[in-house]
């Protein structure tokens, strides 16, 4: 039979999750319930807190010797901020924790905080990137001169000479608005304290139990055997959910502290004000062409809005980084020269959101190709047919080495499916009649399931990057796969499962992939960076290799057979050619309970670490748009992906990445803002404000798979957990450009709201 | 104050605060975690519940509201160790992903199909727009109500 892995089998985790039988943190009952006190201004010195008479509440002095958080990087100057998990005297964010309430339910606790006083001497807050960084601004942390956390720079050998000689020179600045990832379940605490082990349960709205268990560990000054996490069914991260909340080590705390259990669930304004948001960048990027419109030499500059504190373990480097490595995206450019700053402010601090600055990255270069195709009067396929890399391995200008990927095959397939040519004769038809049409591309490469040597090369204190997996087949061959990466919504279990049924010759649903929960688990990272299926599919690859190996032993001793000439499949061993079979609960059994039989050691427990170089994914995407130029609404026509993510181990759950990945993509270009006022108020504290998008606005989405083989993951299959929200904002943003053209109007910002497309109309005349 | 709760067909007599919410008395109260909170404001529609046949925001009804109403939560959708069509439906279209949004957008799609079993797709995509999915982009859960709509006419529902 076929293998399992490439089909697009129903998922695993489904029927629990349709019957309302998942287990989701804020399910879980308590003896308390915790509410915490938030600065309603944007920067100031706490005079002090006042509690109403008989409440309990906790403020930093009662968590005296809780260290504060301090995620570190060793490279590019970075200069470390702490956080403290609750403020210690200075507030420099709306919603920045400055006190707990615990009390009987979550209505006495709201009650309460409502009644803490905070009084607050308010202070001038810096609330964007452009006036932090101005000269002169008033600082946010005294530790951190000009406001400027990290700064790096790169800049090839002959980019100065390159550019003085190129043919033209084309400019273009874009700012990516402030996002929220908005995972639909808000986040949430459990913690519980254990008078017999005296250790404590946290069970959290994490992507990543292990991490999460070091560092409160650490930070309580704690052993991490006093400490188990748990991720449960977790509705959603998009990474908001990656790094460590201070309200996770303020409820260990309490848990340990009041010997009790508590729980804390956010609300909706609370994770809008004071999660993590995302993306708040500016970038100018210039290109130097030749005659031939190929791209010879790139420059880029970056500011982003890091926002008041670091996000551990990634700091508040991470989308500067992220755009000096990876701005020049798909194309061949010998030359970059390129420099990155973080800038913090009185903003909630920003953090990995799915794609990580690539949506802003990819933004930049794609406005920057269609602007010189214009100026060089050809078509935007037409440029990128000249510029996309297209020999493999690739080494970028930042030093980056690409696998071998279908950039220009991707293109010409979006291309082919929206048939371009008679595009341009519909929109001139529409255009006459007073419609206005167009068409958008977007095109990049994605870098996925990338191991420690890519997180070692940003100089991160903590290094995440390999993955182990414990495979187990049980003396009745049922299998348990247990994983150190935690899934919350990807449908991993069931991929996983696929991998290793076609290893062991069973079926998916005779596996069970056990994940999320720190005593039951090996180590690992989570799951975030597009990795899980790359690392922790590889590594569970290896390990059902390993149980396979012991099987095909024991087989052969039973079937008085050469190992070689044995198959497993459909839940026997079977001698190729002939009709001597056993099935493998037979093996099991054996290898448990008649060891004494084989060669190979005992039972079927095997582990696997994985931990590869990573892998680039391409795509893509393209939109066709109509913008009214009267409401200055856009409607998408059309939205087409053309990808290639390598080998393709459940092509259903592929499609819903991607889809999923276009929605908030669309909803960046379009909808969702995070909105400060200059005194630092967010305005955006509602999804009335918020903008998520609704069955409306999202269109249905075509797609269409290449698949790469030659990679160096060795499942075939490269990560795609990303790629739709990178690409997609510029597909769209080049669409609404491209109808706009005949009124000459531009527009460089996203979201491009109705306000947004008027004022580029009316600028045009 | 005391009252009386008709969940699913089982009877729960809890206590509450009149300011308390229906989602709060269904989840903490009457211990059915099935329905899920996402925004407490009326937006997402996570909260989704049948009252009286009548799709509704439990996080914008008080408990106090829905006594003497009968009450559908997810975990009534199906018989028990059964699935209800949509609930098949969303399984074999990819109509989920976290699971979170998901009891909400089968209780509003199970009560706009009992209402008007011969719904439109164009009006049954319409009904969709109530509630938000961050995981999908929809197109599953759309292809999954318009088949599950087509399996329940068929069967003569």
């Amino acid at each position: 039979m076929m293998g399992w892995a490439g089909r697009p089998i129903l998922r695993l985790e489904d029927p629990a999750l349709v019957r309302g039988q998942g287990h989701f943190t804020a399910d879980l009952p308590a003896r308390f319930r915790v509410r915490f006190v938030r600065s309603v201004v944007a920067a100031g010195r706490i005079v002090r807190i006042m509690p109403p008479d008989g409440a309990t509440v906790f403020t930093i002095a009662d968590l005296a010797g809780v260290k504060p958080i301090r995620p570190m990087l060793h490279k590019f100057g970075y200069i470390p901020i702490e956080q403290p998990v609750l403020a210690d005297g200075i507030v420099r964010y709306v919603g920045d924790p400055v006190a707990v309430v615990v009390a009987d339910s979550d209505a006495a606790a709201e009650d309460i905080a409502d009644q803490v006083e905070v009084e607050i001497i308010a202070a001038a807050p810096v609330t964007n990137a452009r006036d932090a960084a101005a000269p002169g601004a008033p600082l946010v942390r005294a530790e951190v001169p000009g406001n400027i956390v990290v700064e790096a720079a790169i800049e090839t050998a002959g980019h100065r000479l390159a550019i003085s000689r190129t043919h033209r020179v084309v400019a273009c600045s874009v700012r990516s608005n402030r996002q929220n990832a908005s995972p639909l379940e808000p986040r949430a605490a459990h913690a519980a304290f254990d008078p017999a082990s005296w250790r404590v349960t946290l069970t959290a709205t994490t992507q990543t139990p292990h991490m999460m268990r070091t560092v409160i560990a650490d930070l309580l000054g704690i052993r991490e055997a006093d400490l188990r996490v748990i991720a449960p069914d977790v509705g959603g991260g998009f990474g908001q959910k990656m790094s460590l909340a201070p309200e996770f080590v303020v409820l260990v705390w309490l848990a340990r502290h009041l010997r009790t259990s508590v729980a804390w669930t956010e609300d909706r304004r609370e994770n809008l004000m004071a999660s993590f948001h995302a993306r708040d960048m500016d970038l100018s990027v210039t290109g130097a062409f030749d005659a031939g419109a190929k791209l010879i030499a790139l420059t880029g500059e970056v500011l982003a809005n890091v926002g008041a504190y670091a996000p551990y373990p990634n700091t508040a480097a991470v989308e500067p980084l992220m755009s000096l490595a990876e701005l020049p995206g798909p194309y061949d450019v010998a030359e970059y020269a390129c420099r990155v700053r973080g800038a913090v402010t009185n903003t909630c601090s920003s953090a990995p959101y799915r794609g990580v600055a690539r949506p802003a990255l990819t933004l930049a270069m794609e406005r920057l190709m269609d602007k010189a195709a214009r100026e060089f009067g050809i078509e935007p396929w037409d440029i990128r047919r000249r510029n996309l890399v297209t020999r493999f391995p690739y080494v970028s200008a930042s030093g980056l080495t690409y696998d071998p990927g279908t950039y220009l095959e991707t293109m010409e397939r979006a291309l082919s499916m929206a048939d371009a040519p008679s595009f341009r004769a519909r929109q001139a038809v529409a255009r006459a009649a007073g419609r206005y049409l167009g068409i958008g591309l977007s095109t990049f490469c994605e870098r996925t399931g990338y191991g420690s040597p890519a997180f070692a090369a940003r100089g991160m204190d903590v290094t995440p990057g390999w993955e182990t997996v414990r495979i187990a087949m049980d003396p009745s061959g049922a299998v348990e796969a247990r994983i150190g990466a935690s899934p919350h919504g990807q449908g991993l279990e069931t991929a996983l499962a696929q991998i290793i049924a076609d290893e062991l010759g069973v079926t998916p649903e005779a596996i069970r992939v056990i994940h999320g929960d720190t005593d039951d688990t090996p180590y690992g990272w989570g799951t975030f960076a597009s990795r899980s299926l790359v690392i922790a599919g590889g590594a569970s690859l290896l390990a059902a290799r390993k149980v396979r190996r012991k099987l095909l032993a024991i087989a052969a001793t039973m079937l008085e057979a050469d190992a070689a000439d044995i198959m497993l499949d459909d839940g026997a061993a079977r001698i190729v050619g002939t009709d001597r079979t056993i099935p493998i609960a037979t093996l099991a059994r054996a290898s448990y309970h008649q060891a004494h039989r084989f060669e190979v050691e005992p039972g079927l427990a095997e582990s696997a670490t994985y931990d590869p170089a990573g892998t680039f994914s391409n795509a893509c995407h393209l939109a066709i748009v109509e913008v009214d130029v009267e409401t200055c609404a856009v409607s998408i026509e059309r939205f087409i992906v053309a990808e290639d993510a390598g080998r393709l181990i459940n092509p259903m759950i592929v499609d819903g990445q991607i889809r999923g990945g276009v929605a908030q993509g669309i909803a960046n270009a379009l909808l969702e803002e995070v909105v400060y006022t200059d005194a630092g108020d967010p305005l955006s504290t509602s999804f009335a404000d918020f903008l998520l998008p609704t069955v409306r606005e999202i269109p249905r989405i075509e797609i269409a798979h290449l698949q790469t083989s030659a990679t160096p993951s060795i499942t075939a299959a490269k990560g795609l957990g990303e790629g739709g929200a990178i690409g997609a904002p510029a597909a769209v943003m080049n669409a609404i450009n491209d109808a706009l053209a005949p009124f000459g109007a531009e527009i460089d910002e996203m979201p491009a709201t109705p306000a947004r497309i008027h004022a580029a109309l009316r600028e045009a005349g | 104050m005391k009252l009386t709760l008709d969940i699913n067909g089982a009877t729960y007599r809890i206590e509450v605060e009149a300011r308390h919410t229906l989602a709060d008395a269904i989840r903490q109260e009457c211990g059915l975690t099935g329905t899920h909170v996402g925004c407490e404001h009326g937006i997402c529609g996570a909260c989704t519940v049948i009252v009286g046949g009548e799709a509704v925001r439990s996080c914008l009804m008080f408990a106090v509201q829905a006594e003497g109403q009968p009450i559908r939560t997810v975990e009534g959708l199906a018989p028990p160790g059964g699935f209800h069509p949509l609930q098949t439906a969303f399984m074999a279209h990819h109509g989920l992903q976290c699971g979170f949004c998901t009891p909400g957008f089968l209780m509003l799609a199970a009560s706009v199909l009992e209402r008007d079993p011969h719904a439109s797709d164009a009006a049954l995509r319409d009904s969709l727009s109530a509630n938000l999915c961050r995981c999908t982009g929809y197109q599953g859960i759309i292809d999954a109500v318009l088949a599950a709509a087509r399996a329940m006419r068929s069967k003569g529902g």
